[in-house]
């Protein structure tokens, strides 16, 4: 064998090529995003510039309109990190919309009882969901489906109907605006970010985000080094089930109201922006940061087809659904290269 | 010289597992200092001992005793709390995550709850310093060849103790050499000799012969899973230790030998130029002529089957070409050599070759039906008259079409295996340990076919463990060592078992 296999010169086994380690980074997905965003930004200012494009409260109410994906993104971002996936999302926004509408206007429980109730119930949804997949080895879709079908039909067990919400303290928070000096942003989208900071920081300084790397790099490396990754699952399904109620409490107040038929298919939508944000579906691969401009590029194509005024609002689904096919041939193509 | 305490104690080591006794009464120690080689054909026992030194294996009997205590281990985690590493031949890091991370995740540096990152790096840039290998800790593992990637699993599994510096006293390394190349092994070994130096015991096991002669100092022998000997490298010569190994003595093996078969041999039918594939097999030229037997020697996992596989493109060549009757083939899968009269009877008849749940009869025809092509169909009539004539000539047991493959004992499913490639009329047929695990009547039955197939001009690349098997139904003889084709010897009276042992052993043939 030695004679006769070549081994690689020095310089190229040892430091990896200029070019490759640019190819190889991981932040470049990121990157292209951004600089996608960007694009997407500048265009809209130049064709819509005498329609208001240009005003710096359409940037900010990207995050006014999408805080709750932008949650819910964070929570899918964890999960897929991880390696795993939930489709349970969109079905726990629209429980905790139910639950909370129901809790205040029926019942007549104060806000601050609410929430944390609504918080406790989406964690412990995505615990369950957690334990189900590490302790008997089932594959996270069949299980966060289950969650799906479960949730949605649990909006419908609390009421068949939509309950608006009339509680004052429901509508002054969801209309309290604070000002950033060129314009002002909502406590949701505010809430948004700070969870995206924490999600941040978490990932990336606590061993406990480093482990969710590690097992979505090799899950079975990552037992044999010792890192106890069943607690780590299982925490993640719970950061995602606690990530889409808070979504689902965004999206609450909102849209003041709660309707069993609220955010149906909205766990794609987080998908797809934790996907365009660059984020690898076999996991191990992926920054939170990626998800912000995933959910702002998803958030600028609806106001993009809004400005334009003639297009039907389809047109969303359907710039989503090219981008995000962009993006996964974009994705295979960098592992593929990886790996060569 | 007077031999310091060892670190490490093996005693009255059994360990078995449902209806086997995978160690019976194994003694064995490590000192530190030193690099211990572990010896031994596949499933002598090597990997069962070292998955009970690491935790994998729970003990049924015997004790072990590290730096004077003696030690249960239960789980690989505590063999690492007790300063037993271990790295395998499989990479166990995480391809996404940086170097420095792959060493320290799991136990990094934090205050507060937060990882101190520059510490992080700076340790393990430290660390990969210390053992003098240049590599930027900061760079995703995956951008690193899979040496460098063991290297860096090497310090991982050093710094586990007590997070500053090595804590390990005993370094199991499991077959790392096996997917690596000569400068990338080097580097390896220049790792080793300088851990050693630093007083750390290290259990290394390789099939390549030549390496464990390069590095160790001590070796011990086992065979089916009981201790034969353990003694200083440069005691014991090579030829030894493959005797050791097979336990059998070089004077003994002759005895049994004698020569049946003679037979002349017409043209070439398959010639292979260069072939060969990266960790399988190193390029070799072969040529086997119309009726001709070739057989295989060579330890176990001396890239016997892979040479095979091969010839029959069930794995695909990054070397050398093939042709068979003057022509060249490309032997990207198996359906090719089909295609060109190449017939391959695996080793693994009940996961590679049958399917147990199919019956004899359907078993039979996959092949011929294969090479048919699925849109033309064998005739009933002509299908079943087929296989009650190979039923009959192979004399299968029951001699019923309708019996299912699974129930039929071992000889009988590998008469099945025969028939199924026979009765495509192959031009060449590929014979993987055909006599494994079948009892001793079965065993001259099939060993007579093969002479007969011969004589009426098949060829046959008959592979066999048993020495005297293949000295007695070979034309000529392939002898295998570290995964390269060393020799080729005419059979003749003049050849014993001794001379392919010492072929074996020493890589040359005289």
């Amino acid at each position: 064998m030695s004679a006769t296999t070549q081994s690689p010169t020095a310089s190229d086994s040892r430091t990896p090529s200029k070019a490759a380690r640019l190819l190889g980074d991981r932040r470049l997905p990121v990157a292209v995003t951004a600089l996608l965003f960007l694009l997407m930004y500048l265009g809209g200012l130049t064709r819509y510039q005498f329609y208001g494009f240009a005003e710096p409260q359409v940037f900010l109410n990207l995050f006014i309109d999408n805080g709750y994906l932008l949650v819910a993104a964070v929570g899918v971002t964890f999960v897929i990190l991880s390696g795993g996936i939930d489709l349970s999302v969109g079905s726990m926004i629209g429980f905790t919309t139910m639950f909370t509408a129901w809790l205040v206007e029926r019942q007549g429980l104060p806000l601050l009882v609410v929430v944390p109730m609504a918080l406790a119930v989406g964690a412990l949804g995505g615990f369950l969901m957690g334990y189900v997949i590490h302790n008997f080895e089932i594959q996270p879709f069949i299980v966060t489906l289950a969650g799906l079908f479960l949730f949605r039909g649990l909006c419908l067990v609390i009421s068949k109907e939509s309950i608006s919400i009339g509680d004052s303290s429901v509508s002054s928070m969801a209309t309290a605006q604070v000002s950033l000096g060129m314009g002002f942003l909502s406590i949701g989208a505010i809430v948004s970010l700070v969870v995206l900071a924490v999600a941040f920081y978490v990932l990336h300084y606590t061993r406990f985000g480093r482990r969710v790397y590690a097992i979505g790099g090799n899950e079975q490396s990552a037992m044999l080094m010792g890192l106890p990754q069943g607690g780590t699952k299982i925490a993640v399904y719970t950061v995602s089930g606690f990530c889409s109620a808070l979504a689902g409490l965004l999206f609450t107040l909102y849209i003041q109201s709660g309707d069993p038929l609220h955010a149906t298919g909205m766990e794609l939508d987080a998908i797809a922006a934790v996907v365009i944000g660059g984020t690898l579906l076999t996991g191990g691969s992926g920054y939170v940061l990626g998800t912000l401009f995933g959910v702002l590029v998803l958030g600028l194509i609806k106001s993009i087809i809004q400005f334009e005024g003639t297009l039907s609002s389809w047109w969303t689904k359907i710039a989503t659904g090219v981008l995000l096919c962009a993006f996964i041939l974009v994705q295979r193509f960098m592992t593929t290269r990886q790996k060569t | 010289m007077a031999e310091p305490r060892p670190v490490l104690e093996m005693t009255g080591i059994v360990k078995e597992f449902p209806g086997v006794r995978a160690l019976s009464d194994v003694d064995f120690r490590l000192f530190p200092g030193e690099i211990h080689a572990l010896m031994g054909e596949n499933g002598a026992g090597k990997s069962t001992l070292i998955k009970v030194l690491t935790g994998v294996y729970s003990l049924d009997g015997g004790t072990i005793t590290l730096d004077g205590r003696s030690v249960r281990i239960a789980s690989p985690l505590q063999a690492q709390q007790a300063g037993i590493s271990t790295v395998y031949q499989e990479v166990n890091l995480c391809p996404n995550l940086s170097v420095a991370e792959n060493i320290f995740i799991g136990r990094e540096p934090t205050r507060l709850g937060r990882i101190q990152w520059k510490q992080l790096r700076r340790r393990a840039a430290e660390l990969v310093d210390r053992l003098g290998l240049d590599i930027d800790v900061s760079a995703p593992l995956s951008s690193y060849p899979l040496a460098v990637q063991q290297l860096v699993a090497i310090v991982r599994s050093l710094g586990t103790g007590d997070g500053e510096g090595p804590g390990t006293k005993v370094l199991v390394l499991d077959e790392p050499t096996s997917s690596l190349d000569r400068d990338e092994v080097l580097q390896l070994f220049a790792l080793m000799r300088r851990l050693k130096d630093e007083g750390v015991a290290i259990l290394f096991v390789s099939h390549f012969l030549d390496q464990i002669y390069e590095v160790c100092d001590r070796m011990t022998v086992l065979r089916n899973g009981t201790l034969v000997g353990e003694h200083m490298v440069r005691d014991l010569d090579q030829v030894g230790l493959v005797q050791l190994m097979l336990g059998k003595a070089m004077g003994q093996l002759d005895e049994l030998h004698e020569h049946q078969l003679r037979s002349d041999v017409g043209e070439t039918l398959l010639r292979a130029d260069g072939l060969g594939r990266t960790g399988g097999i190193a390029p070799f030229d072969l040529e086997i002529k119309k009726g001709e037997v070739i057989g295989l020697a060579g330890l176990l996992g001396s890239g016997r089957t892979e040479l095979a596989r091969l010839l029959f493109g069930a794995d695909q060549p990054d070397a050398g070409k093939v042709s068979i009757g003057g022509k060249q083939v490309s032997m990207s899968a198996p359906n090719d050599a089909i295609g060109a009269g190449v017939a391959f009877c695996s080793e693994n008849r009940k996961s590679e070759g049958l399917v147990p749940d199919l019956t004899v009869r359907e078993n039979i025809i996959l092949a011929l039906q294969a090479s048919r092509g699925w849109t033309r169909p064998i005739p009933v009539s002509q299908r079943d008259e087929l296989v009650a004539k190979y039923i009959k000539a192979l004399d299968i047991r029951p001699a019923n079409p309708e019996a299912r493959v699974g129930q039929l004992s071992g000889g009988n499913q590998q008469k099945v295996l025969l028939a199924r490639w026979l009765i495509t009329q192959p031009k060449l047929l590929i014979l993987d340990e055909p006599t494994r695990g079948i009892d001793i009547g079965a065993k001259a039955e099939i060993q007579k076919l093969v002479v007969s197939l011969s004589e009426d001009g098949m060829s046959v690349l008959y592979i066999a463990a048993e020495l005297e098997e293949v000295l007695r139904l070979s034309h000529t003889i392939g002898v295998l060592r570290d995964r390269r084709l060393v020799a080729q010897i005419a059979n003749g009276p003049e050849i014993t078992t001794s001379r392919i042992l010492e072929t074996i052993a020493s890589g040359e043939h005289q």
